[in-house]
């Protein structure tokens, strides 16, 4: 019973851990939004990354996806999901943002 | 949106039917629309009265449409994938025939001729060859991975309901309203309110919408039953070369009927809610479809057939009597193919006009899919190189296939080069290439299956006269109908063309009739073997279930299979497992002890969900939302009351499973084992003597 | 002590104390994990046509005129919050906690699903009073495609923790009920990923670049 209730602090623990982080992450973000105003490129990529960097805490803490041995075939099943959609997305994106420059689409 | 007056039954009303266009005006046109609604009436009536009159209700709703076996979904697959191939085909004859009535308007309206080709296409990829790819893995994956049933059963069986639901408003559109003329490929705008705003393209949108979902499932399932439910020892460097194609494929389907789904709601939502993802106006956008489609229409040519070079790898090992020649390599280049047919998927719009850079990217890496193929053509050539080789009717198949597929693949690399395309693109040399893929590649692979596997299913082998006249007339009604389209292609011809007014095109459509109704022999020859094998049944019965000598776990099994497929779930130590055993004697085993088998009981579920969702699709096609948003919530209750029915397992008890097995295996020893010269007389009965080239 | 970790799949783990429920919910998470990326691919798709529509205004109103950042960091937060108790509900379950404990993370969980779900709908509705409404250009079309997508996904939660109540309530903690749970945990962290992604790419995105 006593490793039990160990082990139960531990994993709340990791929750509240994931929590913890994703908030600040989320506060930085409207912060950086509040503070500096969102036009430039250089707010959006921080504001990017700061996202970037919450989906990687919460995929950790609350869905734990790690690399040990018996939660690699999820990492595996993420990976390889996360490269498919990177190229159906990064491939739509260049395609149309090709087609809407040489259509001028800007002057539509 | 037009806002057209509804009523009660939304915009459904007596104009809907055929019948009133052939009163109001009779001609060709309207009877071959009167004929095709009346063939779909009287096939209802046929079954409803053979059924009646025979008093089948009670065993086809017990052992049939309840059933959660993967075995008897995956036969309910087949029939229902045979009979909208009997459909598409007969569809493909009218439209060669109005082709081939040359220069001039031809018999059918241009209408009804766009209906034609808009079904066909939907018909043949999504109620053909989908379902048959599924039936036959949904029927041999379990049994050759040495598992009692699927991940999910449940789930599988709702995946076949939806399927047919989807398929049967298909089989409503003839009788009310009219389909899509927008191609299967429906191109918006085209599609849209502003310019289809009759029924067609709805039909056409909930059909694909609602087998996505059920395809989407079934992908899922197959995935995770491959991965999680393989026999003790069955590594995945042992897995059958058929089974790694069918991961790859249900990989394939994971992600890639996504996109469809979307372009397909979005183009729902621009229908019926006005929106404007695809209009010409406010800032909507058709090329954002069609790279959606895309995302999807090219993984799914992959899915199709990475199947059925798997089948094609198993016919070849077994009626070669070889171990399949280089496994690692053909695991690899299946896997390649997986990956890249995700990155190629702009070749078919080469000519929507962007940059030539884009293009160049999108045709190198088309031309990169033909590597893996071709390594896979020489791994097969070399199975058969100095094997045992036994010309039956699968094998048969396969070797049509080695020889057209050649050329398909071939015509694809010319394709895929940007500047060839943007002369082809959208004439006949397109159409004829693809079926130059998809007849040999997906549909005789299919065939090649089913004469495989039927006598592993029912127990008795298919006759084997009738399956070679199926082969040459499969074969050489493709050769006549598809070899000329390459020509009219590179002369010029567009594809989906009612009329044409260049004469030196009509020869060429003469021979493609000629070879269209080849081919529906080639589809009549496949019947008349079905009705010839079953009245000779007593001649052919293979019991012990082992006709081929096979090399994978299916073989090891009776045929047909008891319920639960394995009564001992096998120990997996090789690659071809069951000829291992045979080699080393320890095939047939007896086992010390039998345990209780859990069996998933019957349900109703999915039967329910195909009645529901076949008329969720129609009312929401004739805007009738009264009835749309009832079967919308009841779509829902049923789901969640099922979920409250706990008693979803049943238990075999071993008692019962030593006594079959046991009998089994009387039978068996009982039996003497046949030599591969007499593998098509009456002697074999399913037990084989092994070969000598077992070893290599 | 040193123990192998008992996680043989992700999200919340069974692990011993319910090893009957183990293997089966294993296979079904996994399932359930293969289709979430299905349902990935379907929102990547959104938040590209997003991407490429993000100047299809069509001179109606855009995302300066059109956003509510506060609201939208309310609902961050809530979102976040929830997925939170959604974890803790989902440990009360696993560590046999009094059965108080879970109805109680339940509660929490579906009362902060339905809020966001207030407070998104009330963005709709501020929107299409200054005509933002889905009929009015391809941009809004994109934004209406997505986001209302991912609120019909919270609602589907917030039905199936209520039928995941009842169930607990009707047959007690059965392996089948728990396995359900540890699927609508997942189902609810995955949805706030989507979330995260909404922000950046869509309120964010759409204020640097529309």
């Amino acid at each position: 019973m006593d490793r039990r209730s160990e082990m139960h602090r531990r994993e709340r623990r990791r929750y509240v851990i994931g929590y913890g982080g994703s908030l600040l992450l989320t506060l930085a973000m409207f912060g950086v939004a509040q503070v500096y105003g969102i036009e430039t490129v250089g707010v959006y990529l921080t504001i990017g990354l700061l996202g970037l960097a919450q989906l990687v805490l919460q995929l950790v803490y609350f869905l734990h996806i790690d690399r040990r041995r018996s939660s690699r075939e999820d990492l595996h099943l993420v990976l390889f999901s996360t490269l498919v959609l990177m190229i159906m997305i990064l491939g739509t994106v260049w395609v149309l943002g090709n087609l809407a420059t040489r259509m001028h689409m800007h002057l539509m | 949106m037009t806002p057209t007056k509804t009523g009660f039954f939304g915009r459904l009303n007596w104009d809907a039917f055929p019948i009133a266009g052939l009163i109001q005006n009779p001609n060709t046109n309207e009877i071959v629309a009167n004929t095709a609604a009346a063939v779909v009436i009287f096939g209802v009536v046929v079954v409803v009265g053979l059924l009646s009159w025979f008093r089948l209700w009670t065993p086809l709703w017990r052992d049939w449409l309840t059933s959660v076996d993967h075995k008897k979904i995956g036969i309910m697959y087949i029939v229902f994938a045979i009979v909208m191939l009997a459909r598409g085909v007969l569809e493909g004859v009218v439209m060669r025939a109005q082709q081939a009535s040359g220069p001039g308007d031809g018999f059918l309206e241009a209408e009804h001729f766009a209906e034609l080709f808009s079904t066909h296409g939907t018909i043949m990829v999504f109620f053909v060859a989908v379902p048959f790819v599924f039936g036959v893995a949904n029927y041999i994956v379990p049994l050759m991975i040495g598992a009692r049933d699927v991940a999910f059963p449940r789930l599988n069986q709702i995946s076949l309901g939806l399927t047919v639901s989807a398929g049967m408003m298909l089989m409503v559109s003839l009788v009310v309203g009219e389909f899509s003329t927008g191609g299967w490929t429906a191109y918006p705008p085209y599609t849209g309110a502003a310019f289809n705003p009759g029924v067609g393209p709805d039909y056409w949108i909930w059909a694909i919408v609602v087998s996505g979902i059920g395809t989407s499932l079934t992908g899922i399932n197959f995935a995770v039953t491959i991965y999680k439910l393989r026999a003790p020892g069955m590594t995945f460097m042992r897995l059958p070369m058929y089974c790694w194609t069918i991961i790859c494929s249900s990989i394939l389907i994971v992600f890639a009927m996504p996109p469809l789904g979307v372009a397909a709601l979005m183009l729902a939502a621009d229908r019926y809610l006005d929106f404007h993802f695809f209009t010409n106006d406010l800032g909507g956008n058709m090329m954002n479809y069609a790279n959606l489609f895309w995302l999807f229409g090219h993984p799914e040519v992959y899915l199709l057939v990475l199947p059925a070079y798997g089948i094609y790898s198993e016919v070849f090992a077994t009626f070669s009597a070889k171990r399949l020649y280089g496994y690692n390599s053909l695991v690899i280049a299946t896997m390649s193919i997986a990956v890249l047919s995700f990155t190629v998927w702009l070749h078919h719009f080469f000519t929507m006009g962007q940059s030539a850079l884009i293009n160049a990217v999108f045709g190198i890496a088309t031309m990169l899919i033909a590597i893996p193929t071709g390594v896979k053509v020489y791994d097969w050539m070399a199975t058969l190189w100095r094997g045992r080789i036994r010309f039956s009717v699968p094998m048969l198949y396969g070797l049509s296939f080695l020889i057209l597929f050649a050329i398909g693949g071939l015509s694809g690399v010319i394709l895929a080069n940007p500047t060839v395309d943007y002369q082809v693109h959208n004439t006949l040399f397109l159409v004829a290439h693809f079926h130059n893929a998809l007849l040999p590649g997906v549909l005789f692979g299919l065939l090649a299956a089913y004469n495989y596997w039927f006598p592993k299913a029912f127990g008795f082998r298919l006759n084997e006269f009738w399956g070679r006249v199926s082969v040459f007339c499969w074969t050489g009604g493709f050769l006549l109908t598809f070899m000329p389209l390459y020509f009219v292609g590179l002369l010029g011809m567009p594809r989906r063309s009612f009329s044409y007014s260049d004469p030196s095109f009509h020869p060429f459509m003469i021979v493609a009739i000629i070879g269209a109704i080849v081919i529906t022999c080639g589809l009549f020859s496949v019947l008349i073997q079905l009705w010839v094998s079953i009245r000779d049944r007593a001649q052919t019965r293979v019991p012990v279930g082992d006709p081929w000598d096979g090399r994978t776990l299916e073989w090891s099994i009776p045929s047909p299979p008891p319920a639960y497929n394995f009564a001992i779930i096998p120990k997996v130590t090789d690659r071809d497992e069951f000829t291992a055993q045979k080699a080393k004697g320890t095939a047939y085993p007896t086992p010390d002890a039998y345990e209780d088998i859990e069996l998933p009981r019957n349900t109703g579920i999915g039967f329910v969900l195909c009645v529901l969702s076949g008329i969720w699709m129609f009312a929401l096609v004739w805007w009738i939302w009264w009835l749309a948003a009832i079967m919308t919530v009841l779509m829902i209750l049923a789901v969640i009351i099922w979920t409250f029915d706990d008693s979803t397992e049943l238990t075999i008890p071993a008692e019962e499973v030593r006594r079959d097995y046991e009998a089994w295996l009387a039978l068996v020893h009982s039996e003497a084992a046949v030599d591969r010269d007499f593998e098509t007389s009456p002697e074999n009965r399913g037990l084989a003597r092994p070969d000598l080239e077992v070893a290599t | 002590m040193k123990r192998a970790p008992t996680h043989s799949y992700p999200g919340i783990n069974l692990g011993e104390h319910h090893a009957s429920a183990h293997k089966a919910t294993e296979v079904v998470t996994f399932g359930f994990w293969v289709f979430l990326m299905s349902d990935l691919v379907y929102f990547g798709l959104m938040f590209a046509i997003y991407i490429t529509m993000i100047d299809a205004q069509a001179g109606g109103p855009g995302p300066h005129e059109l956003f509510d950042l506060k609201s939208v960091f309310a609902q961050t937060l809530i979102l976040l919050t929830s997925s939170l108790t959604v974890g803790l509900a989902m440990l009360a379950l696993k560590y046999n906690l009094p059965r108080g404990r879970i109805v109680l993370w339940f509660g929490v969980t579906l009362v902060l699903g339905l809020s966001f779900l207030v407070l998104e709908v009330r963005d709709f509705m501020a929107m299409a009073e200054k005509g933002g409404i889905p009929q009015r250009s391809g941009f809004l079309s994109a934004f209406f495609g997505l986001v209302p997508m991912h609120g019909l996904h919270v609602a589907t939660g917030c039905l199936w923790l209520i039928v995941l109540g009842i169930q607990l309530r009707v047959k007690g903690m059965t392996d089948v009920v728990i396995s359900r749970v540890v699927r609508l945990a997942l189902f609810w962290h995955f949805l706030d990923l989507i979330w995260i992604g909404i922000i950046t790419i869509v309120y964010f995105g759409g204020l640097t670049y529309g």
